[in-house]
């Protein structure tokens, strides 16, 4: 059984899943540079304009984001949970836990869209529908509108890491339900896992970064 | 001048199965997952592409064998050169010899059946050819007219041509470039024969290792920046342009934070590939190998450093301008060492001046020429001077052609017959390389000095004192585009009439030339052990030097 | 001889050029040296160890230590021979004498306006007197242009949004070519014009033949009352007299020095940089005002003499 997991080009079952693992850790990587991209636009922007940054920023509900910071959090000790059952080859706890991550990220997604679609009606979507007016003669609704560019975009490049996440672990889920893992096979739990723990840390600095800033 | 000594047994008669005849349909082709036939899908596709790119060369050359513009049209001008510099660098540059020759030859350097993620590998092919594919539909519906670098708030605000089209073409090839680096590590870390540690890797391992990390960490800042100016672009929201509270300086700095590591992209596997052809054909050990590996890292980390020296007089602080210059002359220390170990390497050699040898010994004598021009780039006030001229053209011509290409036809033609099973016509080979020698100095020598006596880049009329040197110029590209065409054709036509070869024809060391030419689809029958240094060719004495 | 025709080297036009032109030959002789000598290395080496039979062996030769520490150590040096003469250059080029006769420039596709201080407008020529600083003080309207005068070996990006300098001592008569280095759109090659550097006197003779317009201070003095900035400026808001080229402290314990992009960045975007001791109340002007009046504005500004209180 184990023998035919193995692709055709590794030697043993060892080789395979230091591949997965170091493979994932190096998209990780590119993953670092692709935010660490924005959040330079990010730091020059807020460098620049940090009262219209800081009013804002006071638009957001940083309720709703404290919240799903939780959610997300939990939704990580979940997975991490799913590792540890699918190492010990429990099944119905690797299941249950898959199904446990996966309804905390869809509950995130979920109320970000709440979330965002409070600010569309709002007018705060830059673009045609921005409708904000500055309330203060010393920034103008460029630089709100500027902010709220960063964060649709930062969010939603965000959720759909999250999105994607979700197919991965429904993916998992229907492995797992096929009896594909076993004590000595886990490497796509391990590997998504890793993936999924990632997308949660982006949004630890994400939440801060939007919605904590200039609050006295 | 005798020719190569045959040290293997010819093939045996009758079909033996390869790589080449295990399957003729197109499906069998284009759903392999076996990194040669990925190999030979990028060699075909980047063929078409650098044809491409320097069909738009020849006519801005031609354009500019005269002062006054007058054969295209302004707007078309400054399409071709975008064309050009888009196609060379991001389809063809990049692409060429890590996604060719290092698709091809990392799992069979290293003992290995395949690279990691065979499946991965061939998306990355349609990856690139997606990306392709739109960049030249956004070429072919009315060009893009911003130059290769997309300088803001020109390309999000201002341009009229195509530029979204073409960037996101640009920004879904960088996920090709991703995914192969990616491989490539991965490969490189977990896959090695037993007994191949990592000082016992040819260089061109660690050159393509070196590569691979600036590809994974560089091609995602591109792809933000890409992101954003097209955000800017569409929905016209200020991320760039002042006019609506943005800063084109953050634009260059993410830009080059990419495009200046990306510049080692397109020479660090050139350099790789050297160390293999001057090793063969000296029948020698390389000169110091761990320097010279260390050098590639070295290079790729440094990369990331230095890339305010495109920007010294684009209005960043004079501090900046400062560090930026005092780090870039850093590079120049790992490029000497280099230099001066594969000189060294010849020192007492068993030198045949095969077509391969002589593409790397003018490697050495243009790279030389370009690196130390980059060092006039890096000095503060000569680059006030020569910045955006032909200074700065010639310069990264000599890097980019005069090395890259040099080392990739080079490289090519020495892997031919592993890769074909069969000989390229030797005196055609050394006359092409020859005419693309000289073709290539006359054509780009002159752009240093047109570059120092004040001609910007980018120009499509010119004052009519820089004639003489532009008319050289255009004459030598077009010897260099003569010189490019031969090897074309001599090559194809090889692939029926070339001479048949044995396993190894140069009686070069390394695991690739261990298995049959062409490989099997596993590459090797059983998998090898090493227990010897790289290049370790039967010698005489043991030399000991001070 | 064709070649009778080809310039080899610009014309030396400035302070400048000459010692630009020590360095760049020191870097020449130091690139041909080294050229010459790998190239030379290599043709004698293939020549001398050419393989003369099929079987022939060569000795194994493993590195030196020595000579990697040689050529390590070496080229660094001579690197830094480089950095050190071009940074010192590039300090006192970007240093501008504090007597400099201030010219703007204005950039906009495909075309270069400029302004002399007494007033007198030109487009794509710049006449300058021999022998004095003459500073630039240059912004462009759309998208970024550099403006580069080979002869007097400085170049200098224009950019929106911003002022940029450029000083140069122009120490030739003589008429030199303008170009525009940064490419900035389908005519960029056309975005060119010509330097007439001027006897003084000949210089003085032009400025008094050419229609004056309104110098750029008296009428930034004029738009700073029509936009009622006198209102607060100089009663509750900060005072500006002796601003310029001051070190303000603000509100968020940073000093910073008060520089054109200062003065023009507080006009655009007056929260970015709070003076000690002052609330947000100004308005932003981003958006009412031409780059021109922008400069004049700025002009004004500068030119408010005073002691400056701290």
């Amino acid at each position: 059984m184990a023998d035919t997991l193995v692709a055709h080009q590794f030697d043993d079952m060892d080789q395979q899943r230091d591949a997965a693992s170091l493979g994932m850790w190096i998209f990780l990587a590119t993953e670092v540079m692709f935010f660490g991209g924005l959040f330079a636009a990010y730091a020059v922007y807020r460098w620049s304009y940090p009262a219209a940054f800081a009013e804002a920023s006071h638009q957001l509900n940083a309720l709703l984001g404290a919240a799903n910071t939780a959610v997300l959090l939990t939704s990580s000790l979940c997975m991490a949970l799913a590792v540890h059952a699918a190492q010990t080859g429990s099944r119905r706890r690797l299941m249950l836990f898959l199904a446990l991550t996966m309804i905390l990220g869809s509950l995130f997604l979920v109320i970000k869209g709440y979330e965002w679609s409070h600010e569309i009606h709002l007018g705060l979507l830059p673009g045609a529908t921005f409708t904000y007016v500055s309330p203060s003669p010393a920034f103008s609704a460029t630089q709100v509108e500027m902010y709220f560019m960063l964060y649709f975009l930062m969010t939603g490049v965000h959720g759909f890491h999250m999105i994607i996440g979700l197919c991965l672990l429904m993916y998992l889920m229907v492995q797992a339900f096929r009896k594909r893992f076993t004590p000595d096979y886990f490497a796509p739990v391990e590997v998504i896992g890793l993936y999924w723990h990632f997308v949660d840390v982006v949004w630890i600095f994400l939440f801060p970064l939007l919605y904590l800033i200039g609050s006295k | 001048m005798q020719s190569v000594s045959p040290t293997a047994e010819l093939p045996r008669t009758g079909r033996v199965l390869n790589y080449l005849n295990n399957g003729y349909t197109a499906r069998s082709w284009l759903l392999s997952t076996d990194h040669k036939r990925v190999a030979i899908l990028y060699l075909i596709s980047v063929t078409l592409f650098f044809f491409a790119g320097g069909a738009a060369a020849v006519l801005f050359r031609l354009e500019l064998m005269t002062p006054p513009g007058d054969l295209v049209q302004p707007e078309t001008y400054n399409k071709l050169f975008t064309l050009h510099g888009i196609i060379m660098v991001f389809f063809f540059l990049i692409p060429s010899i890590p996604a060719v020759l290092g698709n091809f030859l990392v799992p069979l350097m290293i003992g290995a059946r395949d690279l990691a993620f065979p499946r991965l590998n061939l998306l990355s092919w349609y990856v690139f050819i997606a990306g392709g594919t739109l960049t030249m539909y956004a070429a072919l519906a009315g060009g893009v007219d911003t130059g290769w670098t997309f300088y803001t708030p020109y390309s999000s605000m201002f341009a009229k041509t195509h530029v979204t089209a073409a960037a996101l073409g640009v920004f879904i090839s960088g996920f090709s470039s991703i995914l192969t680096g990616l491989n490539f590590i991965v490969t490189i870390h977990t896959m090695r024969a037993p007994g191949l540690h990592w000082f016992r890797l040819p260089l061109f391992i660690w050159s393509i290792y070196a590569t691979s990390l600036i590809m994974v960490l560089g091609t995602p800042v591109i792809a933000v920046t890409i992101l954003l100016v097209g955000i800017e672009r569409i929905w016209r929201i200020g991320i760039f342009d002042p006019s609506l509270g943005g800063d084109p300086i953050l634009f260059q700095h993410l830009f080059w934070f990419y495009s200046h590591p990306a510049v080692y992209i397109m020479i660090l596997p050139g350099m790789g590939v050297i160390s293999e052809l001057i090793t063969c054909f000296s029948r020698k050990r390389i000169f110091g190998y761990s320097f010279v590996a260390f050098a590639s890292i070295a290079i790729a980390v440094l990369g990331f450093l230095v890339w305010g020296h495109h920007m010294f007089v684009s209005g960043q602080s004079m501090y900046a301008g400062m560090v930026f210059s005092f780090l870039s002359f850093f590079v120049a220390v790992p490029s000497a060492v280099k230099v001066f170990n594969w000189t060294a390497t010849l020192y007492r050699g068993s030198i045949l001046l095969q077509t391969p040898m002589l593409y790397a010994m003018g490697f050495i004598g243009l790279f030389t020429l370009g690196g130390l021009t980059g060092l006039f780039l890096a000095t503060l006030a000569v680059d006030v001077h020569v910045h955006d001229t032909y200074f700065v053209v010639a310069h990264f011509h000599y890097i980019m052609v005069g090395g890259m290409v040099m080392a990739y036809l080079g490289g090519i033609h020495f892997w031919w017959p592993k890769m074909t099973g069969r000989m390229y016509p030797e005196w055609w080979g050394r006359l092409s390389a020859l005419i693309i020698f000289v073709g290539f100095n006359l054509t780009f020598f002159p752009q240093f000095i047109l570059g120092y006596v004040g001609m910007p880049r980018r120009y499509y009329a010119y004052p009519d004192e820089f004639q003489v040197l532009n008319v050289m110029s255009s004459a030598g590209a077009s010897i260099l585009g003569a010189g490019y065409l031969i090897p074309l054709g001599y090559l194809l036509w090889s692939l029926k009439y070339g001479k048949l070869v044995g396993e190894n024809p140069w009686g070069a060391s390394g695991l690739e030339w261990q298995t049959s030419s062409p490989p099997p689809t596993e590459n090797f029958s059983t998998t090898p052990q090493v227990t010897q240094p790289a290049y370790t060719y039967p010698h005489t004495e043991e030399l000991l030097l001070g | 001889m064709i070649f009778a025709q080809v310039n080899f080297a610009p014309p030396q036009g400035s302070s400048l050029a000459p010692e630009l032109d020590a360095l760049f030959y020191y870097l020449c002789g130091i690139s041909g040296f080294f050229t010459l000598l790998i190239a030379g290395f290599i043709f004698y080496f293939a020549l001398r160890y050419r393989r003369r039979s099929g079987q022939e062996m060569a000795p194994t030769v493993d590195g030196s230590l020595n000579l990697e520490l040689i050529w390590t150590f070496f080229p660094f040096l001579i690197a830094m021979t480089f950095f050190a003469w071009g940074a010192r250059l590039y300090i006192t080029s970007s240093r501008v004498p504090p007597d400099a006769m201030e010219i703007h420039v204005v950039g906009k596709q495909w075309m270069w306006n400029l302004q002399h201080p007494t007033g007198q407008r030109e487009i794509n020529t710049l006449h300058v007197p021999l022998g004095r600083p003459v500073k630039l003080l240059m912004t462009s309207e759309d998208v970024i242009h550099s403006f580069f005068i080979p002869a007097f070996r400085v170049k200098q990006d224009v950019l929106p949004g911003r002022y940029t300098t450029l000083w140069f001592n122009a120490t030739a008569p003589g008429e030199y070519h303008l170009f525009c280095a940064e490419y900035c759109g389908t005519l960029h090659s056309g975005m060119i014009g010509k330097v007439h550097v001027m006897q003084p006197q000949d210089y003085e003779a032009w400025l008094s033949g050419v229609d004056v317009g309104e110098p750029p201070v008296s009428a930034g003095e004029r738009l700073f009352s029509r936009l009622g900035c006198i209102t607060c400026h100089g009663v509750r808001g900060p005072t500006l007299a002796g601003l310029y080229g001051s070190q303000v402290k603000l509100a968020n314990g940073q000093t910073v020095l008060a520089d054109e992009n200062y003065i023009r960045e507080s006009i655009l975007n007056p929260s970015a940089k709070i003076v000690a001791g002052f609330q947000t109340v100004m308005p932003t002007y981003r958006g009412q005002l031409t780059e021109d009046q922008l400069i004049q504005l700025v002009t004004f500004i500068k030119s408010l003499q005073g002691a400056r209180q701290q």
